[in-house]
């Protein structure tokens, strides 16, 4: 019953997965992309704790501190730009951006 | 024994499906707050991980920040979500195909690895016995003298994510009366008051 580290890097593996495919499955929908790559960041997160943890080395958890911050940044930076398509076109439909042309 | 290893598997399965529903709902509203439990308890699992400040960081920083821009944006715009599910059939049998391929391929590798003997020697910044030096105690003590100069490079990731947003989403408009300082300093007895005398019993042109 012992957990190991193979439990998290399972859990994070699916998560990856999961994202990856609510990446292909919600073609439309950006904002469902955009929570997708949150989850794919997440998955990152749970092994870069995972191995900091078992391995007993701190930097891992500095790097999940960063990886954070570049989540939280590219969150923000996401929206304001859904935000920006959205008052020009009127919809947020993702296959219509090609039509911007610059 | 038996406490962390039930605590593992609420926290973990209560995540992949708060995870699969994020990408299942047919509400985005539904998908937010389905992203918010998924955060949740990967702040569970961070500190069943002994990762207590990493923990608080996600309740604080995904549930606090970013899951409520989420929120707010999906119910700011004004669109029709049915019709943005519609190629959802279409692409689900490709995307259920990856899904299998890419789930084999990581557990393939999760389940063939093996921590090399001399990583032990390698470790950067050991971690101290948690009963000494609490967690984020030690987080901080790497982090503001080795690391110092990531963390203030994640500072400016900030800075710039928020001047970006601001930049993106300001709008001009032509007709609101905005402060200028430059003609308020400017202003001078002599061009603001008139001084007007009005005779009695006549009053003003």
């Amino acid at each position: 019953m012992t957990i190991g580290l193979g439990h998290y890097l399972t859990v994070a593996a699916i998560l990856f997965t999961i994202g990856v495919i609510g990446i292909f499955i919600n073609r439309k929908n950006v904002i469902v992309i955009l929570m997708s790559i949150e989850l794919i960041l997440l998955a990152g997160n749970i092994n870069l704790v995972a191995f900091s943890s078992f391995l007993g080395d701190l930097v891992g958890q500095v790097y999940a501190l960063l990886v954070l911050t570049v989540a939280a940044a590219e969150a923000a930076i996401g929206l304001a730009i859904l935000v920006a398509y959205f008052r020009n076109r009127g919809s947020i439909a993702v296959e219509d951006v090609n039509l911007m042309k610059g | 024994m038996f406490l962390p290893a039930i605590f593992f598997y609420l926290f973990a399965g209560m995540c992949i499906a708060a995870a699969f529903m994020v990408i299942a709902a047919k509400n985005p509203v539904h998908s937010v707050l389905f992203l918010i439990l998924a955060f949740v308890n990967a702040a569970g699992l961070f500190i069943l991980l002994g990762a207590e400040f990493l923990a608080m960081i996600l309740v604080i920083v995904y549930v606090g920040a970013v899951a409520v821009l989420f929120l707010f944006v999906v119910m700011m715009l004004d669109v029709d979500f049915a019709q943005l599910r519609q190629g959802f059939l279409q692409y689900l049998p490709i995307g259920a195909f990856l899904a299998i391929v890419l789930l084999t391929e990581l557990v393939l590798v999760v389940g063939a690895w093996a921590i090399q003997g001399t990583v032990q020697q390698a470790i950067a910044s050991p971690t101290p016995p948690i009963a000494q030096v609490p967690n984020t105690e030690a987080l901080g003590h790497v982090l503001y003298t080795q690391y110092v100069y990531f963390f203030q490079a994640a500072g400016i990731v900030l800075l710039v994510a928020m001047v970006g947003a601001i930049v993106l989403t300001l709008r001009h408009k032509p007709n609101v009366r905005r402060q200028n300082i430059a003609r308020q300093v400017e202003r001078s007895k002599a061009t603001a008051v008139e001084v007007v005398k009005v005779r009695p019993g006549q009053g003003l042109p």
